[in-house]
């Protein structure tokens, strides 16, 4: 594009052509914009688990500036006057008051807090579940382990953020959270006290701690979680999705659909399905009832408090742990810190570890770029069911309280049920799970040498009965090996609309014209398998 | 719920009459009361000859009826009569446990002195009489009518004093402070009844139930007695006048609706968590496969 005079142009100059066109002549932006914009994305439904988070991110963003719009988060107390009547006169935070304000008194506030809400329980629990679709795949393996790492820490900051945003409106609820935080953090050998008297400003609840919360919450931790999925996304961009193993695949192609136009309505579909669901869950259930729970005082806790799911397995390692106290030295490590600071800190430190500890133990330290299936890889699988499970058990256990009362079951059977599951729950998990991967590799051996169980039992003339095996079928390509045949673009094929059936595919291919009208892909445009070359 | 408003007494415990039933606490159609069915001559020559020492000539008929209830010999032998029939009910169905005399044996405690209130409270809410032995008596539709309850309370009350059944109507609920009954019930309640009166376990199978099937009475008389694991909240604790804004904020809750659509149990973050893993990211996974089932070309 650095051509003084620019090309004449090949299509009709429509608006859109003619906004490009100067765009690029003061920017040169054609070049990048046809690159990025024609970059392959492979398809798999499990690889849209990350775009729910990315999206529901989104929508926390857009109901969380409404939300700031009406939200005082001051610490000062306040006689409320407001409309919701169990509670007038009473005497409340701002933080609080506000909150009900916004619940009652605002257009739209409840719903748009709800919907937040919702939203941060979808938002770590999305990111949960791309974990778990990564680390089953083995794509974090070189060269991916930095992204790995980056998602660690978003999960970490994504549960922060949560709990901050948990804690902000200061009701009986969110306080005894809070409480709970600073327990934690004064449970801390030698520094705790010093650090939850630096975090709250001096003895619990402090007197201007909400504002400082605030601030991390709507602007430190939302501004780091941004710049990380940036990171995320941009290293994701440039080092390119992973795929599963198929035909056409091989560890140097990407095969799929370009990022404009399949990728990018497909993706924005999604986007709006997403924040349907949001909507749905915010508008028809109730989430967070703080009316209910009632002003924070430091004097009262109610039964059943409960932090958000994300926060649940400290709570259920906090309610599992004997009460085993430490004094020595002049010093007294309370039993909550086991639980609560030193449990959390081995398990994200296993899981940011593993990509690099599964390389030390394997040996293996070459680059993929094409995923495995579970099977594939069973101890690996075991590993993570085994996580999981350890997890399971400690998650649940946080709401044995709701589960006892609800099930008619002794609240003291669940804690020791909880107790024993725990050292025995994941070891039975890892050896069942080995086991149905070791079988399922032998069954795929199975029929990659004799082939696919017909059904067809055949007596031969000895009297031995046999069953009949058909060969296993080549498999047919799902994926044209290249993309663009099916949106193909004008300079590569000339025409545009290759097999032109369908709205849709007329309207892509037509889209698809507009970004290559003035340079040609070269000759082996068609049948280069796209966006793999650098690997 | 439709208390409804008892006549003026001195003995309120002790006569049918006195402790109007309450609808919720009887599914049970209240009958009517067994005092008119005993056949009205029989009983008419009792208090006769009662009155008659008395009054001397005035004797007869109609107009003894009419003036009968003022007066309180009359309440007395009322009151003697339900606490006989309270006194055949309870050999009945409570003695097993209790004892003959009420004094309580091993596998029931003492009833001298827990009152009328205590009766009203257990019985009415179908705790006792005892489905099973178990760590706790769970809430149940009650087996007795609300005339054998009372009657079974003032047979219960003559065995020596205890709480009277207290009276809540609908005026002093609505006239009580609810922001004042929430505080009291934040610092006093939920703890253990969970801050949206949901309940919650306590040890070994014993749990605070769920507030949400109570009447305001029911709930007087429970702070007044305390049954089970609840500590009393005795008179001097809470005034009658606090304890009915307390059971006005639990009976507000019950029935006000859920403002932001399903209350998922009033639990807070458990079922919201469920919630979320089922509906929301469980919904939208299905999504994805939805997507991806689609996407062959």
């Amino acid at each position: 594009m650095t051509t003084a005079s620019p090309p004449e142009f090949v299509k009709r100059p429509t608006p859109v052509r003619k906004a490009n066109r100067a765009i690029d002549e003061r920017f040169g932006t054609q070049p990048g914009l046809r690159r990025n914009l024609n970059k392959v994305f492979p398809d798999h439904w499990s690889f849209m688990i990350g775009e729910i988070a990315l999206y529901s991110f989104i929508v926390l963003l857009l109901t969380g500036i409404y939300l700031t719009l009406f939200f005082d988060p001051s610490n000062t107390e306040v006689i409320y006057h407001g409309s919701y009547v169990p509670l007038k006169g009473v005497e409340m935070s701002r933080a609080y008051a506000s909150t009900l304000d916004i619940s009652f008194d605002t257009r739209a506030g409840l719903v748009f807090r709800q919907i937040h809400h919702w939203a941060a329980l979808v938002f770590v629990a999305s990111i949960v579940v791309h974990l778990f679709r990564v680390f089953f795949t083995g794509a974090y393996r070189k060269p991916r382990e930095v992204n790995w790492l980056i998602g660690v820490g978003l999960l970490i900051l994504a549960i922060l953020e949560g709990f901050a945003g948990y804690s902000l409106p200061d009701d009986l609820l969110s306080g005894t959270g809070l409480r709970i935080a600073a327990s934690i953090a004064q449970s801390i050998p030698i520094i705790g006290t010093w650090a939850s008297f630096l975090v709250f400003n001096g003895e619990f609840p402090g007197d201007n701690f909400l504002p400082r919360l605030y601030v991390i919450h709507i602007l430190l931790v939302p501004g780091v979680l941004l710049a990380l999925i940036g990171a995320h996304m941009g290293i994701l961009w440039h080092q390119k999705h992973t795929d599963f193993p198929g035909p056409g695949k091989t560890e140097h192609n990407v095969v799929g659909h370009r990022v404009f136009p399949v990728f990018a309505v497909k993706s924005g579909g999604f986007f709006m399905m997403v924040f349907a669901m949001l909507a749905l869950l915010g508008g028809l259930a109730q989430i967070n009832p703080i009316w209910m729970f009632g002003p924070y005082d430091p004097s009262k806790v109610s039964s059943a408090s409960q932090p958000d799911w994300y926060i649940g397995f400290l709570d259920g390692s906090t309610r599992l742990m004997p009460p085993w106290e430490f004094r020595g030295l002049g010093h007294t490590v309370p039993a909550v810190f086991w639980p609560t600071a030193v449990l959390p800190g081995i398990l994200f430190t296993l899981l940011a570890l593993y990509p690099f500890l599964e390389a030390r133990f394997t040996g293996d330290t070459k680059s993929y770029n094409l995923l495995q299936r579970p099977r594939e890889a069973p101890t690996r699988t075991a590993l993570g069911a085994m996580s999981i499970s350890f997890y399971l058990v400690l998650w649940i256990s946080g709401g044995n309280d709701v589960i006892a009362k609800t099930f008619s079951i002794s609240l003291n059977a669940m804690t020791w049920a909880g107790r024993i599951g725990l050292i025995i729950i994941p070891p039975i998990a890892y050896a069942i799970t080995k086991k149905i991967c070791l079988s399922l590799q032998a069954k795929d051996a199975e029929v990659e040498h004799h082939g696919i169980e017909t059904g067809i039992i055949r007596q031969l003339p000895s009297g031995e009965f046999v069953e009949d095996h058909r060969p296993k079928p080549t498999p047919v390509p799902d994926h044209p090996l290249v993309p663009n045949d099916r949106f193909a673009l004008p300079s590569a094929n000339g025409h545009g609309d290759g097999d032109g059936k369908g709205l849709a595919r007329r309207a892509g291919a037509a889209v698809s014209g507009f970004f290559v009208e003035e340079k040609e892909t070269g000759p082996g445009g068609p049948s280069t398998p796209v966006g793999g070359g650098k690997h | 719920m439709t208390e409804t408003p008892d006549t003026p007494s001195d003995m309120p415990s002790e006569t049918p009459s006195d402790s109007a039933p309450s609808e919720l606490a009887a599914p049970v159609a209240a009958p009517k009361r067994p005092a008119r069915k005993r056949g009205p001559s029989a009983r008419r020559r009792r208090r006769s000859s009662a009155l008659v020492l008395v009054f001397g000539l005035l004797a007869t008929g109609v107009l003894w009826t009419m003036l009968a209830p003022t007066g309180n010999a009359t309440q007395t032998a009322d009151a003697n009569e339900a606490v006989r029939q309270g006194r055949a009910l309870y050999m009945q169905g409570c003695s097993t446990c209790h004892g003959l005399g009420g004094g309580g044996s091993t596998t029931g405690p003492s009833l001298v002195g827990v009152g009328a209130a205590a009766v009203d409270f257990q019985v009415s809410t179908g705790r006792m009489p005892l489905a099973a032995p178990a760590a706790q008596a769970d809430r149940k539709p009650p087996i007795y009518s609300a005339t054998q309850i009372d009657q079974l309370a003032a047979f219960v009350a003559s065995l020596g004093g205890g709480p009277e059944v207290p009276k809540v109507d609908d005026k002093s609920l609505s006239d009580a402070d609810l922001a004042h009954g929430g505080e009291l019930y934040r610092a006093n309640c939920a703890q253990c009844h969970n801050a949206s009166g949901q309940g919650a376990p306590l040890t070994y199978g014993k749990f605070a139930p769920s507030l949400s099937e109570s009447t305001p009475k029911q709930i007087v008389e429970a702070m007044r007695t305390g049954p089970e694991s609840m500590p009393v909240f005795g008179d001097r604790q809470l005034s009658e006048e606090d304890a009915v804004a307390v059971a006005a904020f639990i009976k507000h809750m019950n029935e006000t609706a859920s403002p932001g659509g399903f209350s998922l149990g009033k639990y807070g973050p458990v079922p919201e968590g469920l919630l979320a893993m089922l509906v929301g990211i469980g919904g939208l996974l299905a999504v994805c496969l939805w997507i991806g089932a689609r996407q062959k070309v």
